[in-house]
């Protein structure tokens, strides 16, 4: 076994560091030579820029891909999921199929969305089948629920458009772009409670694709009660379950941070609504983010020398229909409370054991599959490998969800792969 | 046909009231049989009257639903005493034992007076009109109020209530004031027979070793095929049946949880009728028209623990619903008849002492953080007119005996003494380290109890052990359950408790220990 791993970071987090320390590599710094560098995306984006870019070696691995953003910018994920189902329709993929709605069976899981201001005509004709809908406006390439506002009036889009044009900046580079969703004002309740489900995914590999779905996701509560109503439009802690928006209200509880497990989630359903229902939520929550991963790894820079870890963002509606909001790529390691601590901690942990085998000096070569032991709370949610040697991948003709029963939570609990279950 | 009816009426009274079934059961027994009377008129002879309503009675699925009242009301009611015995025995047949729950009930209502007098407010009141309608419109999110509640303080704490059964003693019994070996070296002190392993082992004979058990083999490591598909299977079949006792039997090994809210509801023969609901919304109105001192006492008691619980923080609303109509409820009143607890009078303004003007104040209220037995139900229901049903029910059968003072063996007395005793007997060194470091275990282990674990577990797990208080019409499970936490996790910090699994370490102390 050749030295320690040597490791730099720009994100000072204790549970980033207290893991590094633990395997006993050793802190360096940026301009020295380092393995493992743990860096935030504005960092990602110098190291693999034309200009100041370096090559990567061997023994060198980062936890972005570069151009992660084509999944976790909200424009470009709507705009790569949109192109991958067309083009699943025009091979005639059985997974195109629509209803007599036109709607796609098993990939309208993203709410209906536009660019704006590119798309606003597109919009206008949407908004106008439906006047009395709401809708969520979001900038595209903030977090945490910044710069975020519901309407439902086509004036207040005018309005805003007018104003932004008069203070100063012009929305003609993405920076300003925003996207425009259809909201889900029906949001499953639980003590009347609106909540999102945060889930961790870690992909170490797009071609092929394989990915890790960690075990111990959690729901985030609003802390006022919800109201479809109007009137409430402008109550952001109604509206909106980000713990940074959150934090704000006066109810935030600083004990539990308004967080739920995800056990306790399915405890909940399992025993309100039957087994049946609550595995075929799961098992669809797990189809629409294997789906969302397969929509944009061709265009994925698939470098060797990656792995990423994103938070994964679900509403599921009254209907049990999950939908998928948004792919963060720099999930917070910000610990609200003692169990989030203990949660984020292992998180990096498992990340670490799969991304790093052994705590070694890596080589980025390696064939990324490591052993089921040292996978943690981590899953094997879809390895594009294992699927095409059963020689199943091709012959995707199931639907989400249906073929699962017991089996398919079975199959989780064991940590067996997950794949069969909505083939 | 007059007389027709009258006789039928008759004979369905003789059969229900021998069977001593409450009113709303009766009525719509009656109903549903003058609807098929009313259907079948032509045919229906004097001669073959019995005859046909034993036929009604089973097609209709009424003898189930008459069998599972009178199961019921086994479950609830104590076995039949001496008939010249007076009432106050079958409250509590030992003398000290009343008199020590009468004067903790006189402590808790002068505690109650004298904070009416600090804080100069009545234990009742009308609300104004206005304020009715607002509580009204936040009826689903009484959460989002945050009244000053700093000069309210809480009736007494747990270690109170221990405190008053440590100095329990029994006139009779001459244990000495110098400790021997033959004094208990625990801090009960009154000798009540207690079950011991062999006792334990034979009432549940269930648990067993050689018996599939949810929440061990259903582990992940043990393939379903095994017990688990198996169960589910059977626990279809009991419900699908509709038989109570069935019901009561299942649940010993456990319940699936998707089935678990039925099952419960068909031990507890809750069905929420329209009447049921109907009831509730009085209930509810109730709470509306009058502001009663405990809600300040039970906004306060969620407000210290549910609201900042992991588990239970999203049901907070819901327990406001299902408490504040709890304590208006009168027919809970019924329970007194069995327990040793007497609910506390008040008089009406100007009126003290004239029994015409006595009301009961307020019917049912304990102080010590009783609402987290509400709140492990609310995963299962969450309809509040059944969930308050089955808390109402949950709390006449057995929690309000972890609130009073009686020697019944699913009393709290007796569930310390079997806790102390199982711990002296089995792990002595334990319990004498314990003892010497000054940390006597039953000092720790109080809460737990009296709180029937709830708080303390992952609700999974709580869920499994609640299915097996159901299951045995027993609290002495309890004791059993916490004899494992007070030997497994000795030193460990809470957040490890969570994930502790109950139900093998049960099994494994109660079948596995040599005796």
């Amino acid at each position: 076994m050749a030295g320690k791993v040597k490791w730099v970071t720009d994100i000072e987090k204790s549970v980033l560091i207290n893991n590094f320390e633990k395997r006993g590599w050793i802190q360096v710094a940026e301009n020295e030579d380092w393995n493992f560098y743990w860096m935030s995306v504005q960092t990602i984006r110098n190291v693999f820029s034309v200009e100041t870019g370096y090559r990567l070696s061997d023994d060198q691995i980062v936890n972005h891909f570069p151009n992660h953003y084509e999944l976790t910018r909200k424009d470009l994920m709507v705009k790569n999921i949109k192109r991958y189902r067309k083009e699943l329709e025009k091979e005639g993929s059985p997974l195109a199929e629509k209803d007599e709605n036109g709607k796609y069976i098993y990939l309208d899981f993203v709410p209906v969305t536009f660019m704006l201001p590119a798309d606003y005509n597109l919009f206008v004709e949407e908004f106008r089948k439906n006047p009395s809908s709401t809708w969520i406006m979001k900038p595209c390439g903030k977090a945490q629920g910044k710069g975020i506002f519901l309407i439902n009036k086509l004036s207040q889009i005018k309005k805003w458009s007018r104003d932004s044009k008069t203070s100063s900046f012009v929305s003609q580079s993405s920076k300003e772009a925003y996207v425009i969703s259809l909201y889900i004002n029906n949001p499953l309740l639980i003590g009347g409670k609106k909540f999102d489900l945060r889930l961790y995914v870690l992909v170490s590999t797009y071609r092929p694709l394989r990915c890790y779905m960690y075990k111990l996701g959690f729901c985030r509560f609003c802390t006022v009660k919800y109201t479809p109503s109007t009137s409430e439009l402008d109550n952001m802690f109604v509206h909106l379950t980000n713990v940074a928006i959150q934090k704000h209200g006066d109810d935030y509880n600083h004990i539990h941070g308004g967080k739920w497990t995800v056990s306790n989630l399915r405890l909940y359903l399992e025993s309100t609504r039957g087994k049946e229902v609550t595995n075929k939520l799961f098992d669809e929550i797990h189809w629409i983010i294997v789906q969302s991963l397969k929509a944009v790894a061709p265009v994925m820079n698939n470098d060797k020398h990656c792995f990423e870890c994103y938070g994964y963002d679900i509403i599921i509606d009254d209907k049990l229909k999950p939908w998928l909001i948004e792919v963060n790529a720099s999930p917070s390691l910000t610990s609200s409370t003692a169990n989030d601590r203990i949660l984020k901690y292992n998180l990096i942990n498992d990340t670490l054991n799969i991304a790093v085998p052994n705590g070694e000096i890596p080589d980025c070569k390696w064939n990324k599959s490591p052993p089921k032991e040292v996978l943690g709370n981590y899953e094997v949610l879809y390895d594009e490998e294992m699927a095409q040697s059963d020689g199943t991948d091709r012959d995707l003709r199931g639907r989400p969800g249906q073929s699962t029963g017991v089996k398919g939570s079975r199959a989780r609990d064991s940590g067996k792969p997950v794949l069969t279950t909505w083939k | 046909e007059l007389k027709l009816c009258s006789d039928c009426t008759h004979i369905i009274s003789c059969t229900v009231s021998s069977v001593k079934i409450i009113n709303p059961l009766y009525s719509r027994l009656y109903r549903s049989f003058l609807f098929f009377v009313s259907l079948h008129k032509p045919e229906i002879k004097l001669e073959s009257l019995k005859e046909d309503i034993k036929d009604f009675l089973k097609t209709s699925g009424w003898e189930k639903k008459l069998q599972n009242a009178v199961y019921s009301e086994l479950n609830v009611f104590p076995s039949p005493c001496h008939p010249a015995a007076p009432p106050e025995h079958i409250k509590e047949p030992l003398a000290y034992m009343r008199k020590a729950q009468g004067s903790w009930e006189k402590r808790i209502l002068k505690s109650l007076n004298s904070m009416c007098t600090e804080l100069n407010i009545p234990l009742a009141q009308k609300r104004p009109a206005n304020e009715q309608k607002e509580l009204l419109n936040k009826w689903n999110e009484m959460g989002t109020d945050e009244p000053d509640l700093s000069l309210f303080r809480p009736v007494y704490a747990p270690k109170d209530f221990l405190e008053v059964l440590m100095n329990l003693r029994n006139p009779n019994y001459e244990n000495g004031e110098q400790p021997s070996f033959r004094n208990h070296l625990g801090l009960i002190q009154v000798p009540l027979k207690v079950k011991d392993i062999p006792e334990l082992k034979e009432g549940f004979s269930e648990l067993g070793l050689n018996i599939g058990q949810l929440g061990i083999d259903d582990s992940a490591q043990v393939p379903p095929e095994f017990f688990e598909n198996e169960h589910v299977r059977v626990g279809q079949k009991v419900l699908a049946e509709q038989d109570s006792a069935a019901a009561q039997q299942y649940v010993r090994q456990g319940c699936p949880t998707a089935l678990r809210a039925d099952l419960w509801a068909l031990i507890l023969n809750i069905s929420n009728q329209p009447e049921d609901i109907l009831y509730y919304e009085q209930l509810k109105s109730n709470v509306i028209q009058h502001n009663l001192l405990v809600d300040s006492l039970i906004y306060k008691d969620v407000k210290l623990t549910a609201s900042n619980d992991d588990y239970y923080f999203v049901f907070e609303d819901y327990l406001y619903q299902v408490l504040l109509c709890f304590s208006r409820d009168t027919s809970v009143l019924e329970h007194f008849a069995y327990s040793s607890a007497t609910p506390p009078k008040s008089y009406i303004q100007g009126k003290l002492g004239m029994e015409e003007y006595a009301v009961y104040y307020p019917p049912n209220v304990n102080y010590n953080s009783f609402i987290l037995s509400v709140a492990p139900l609310c995963f299962l229901y969450h309809e509040p007119s059944k969930l308050y049903q089955i808390f109402r029910e949950m709390y006449v059968r057995f929690f309000f005996r972890l609130h009073s003072i009686s020697s019944h063996p699913s009393g709290i007395v007796s569930l310390c003494l079997l806790f102390e005793t199982l711990l002296q007997t089995h792990l002595p060194q334990l319990f004498y380290h314990l003892r010497e470091i000054g940390a006597q275990p039953l000092r720790i282990s109080f809460k737990w109890m009296v709180r029937a674990f709830s708080g303390y577990l992952a609700t999974d797990q709580l869920l499994l052990l609640w299915d097996r208080i159901l299951g045995y019409n027993s609290l002495e499970i309890l004791a059993g359950n916490r004899i494992i936490f007070t030997k497994h996790v000795k030193s460990a910090v809470l957040a490890d408790l969570s994930t502790l699994k109950v139900m093998p370490l049960l099994q494994i102390f109660l079948f596995a220990t040599v005796t």
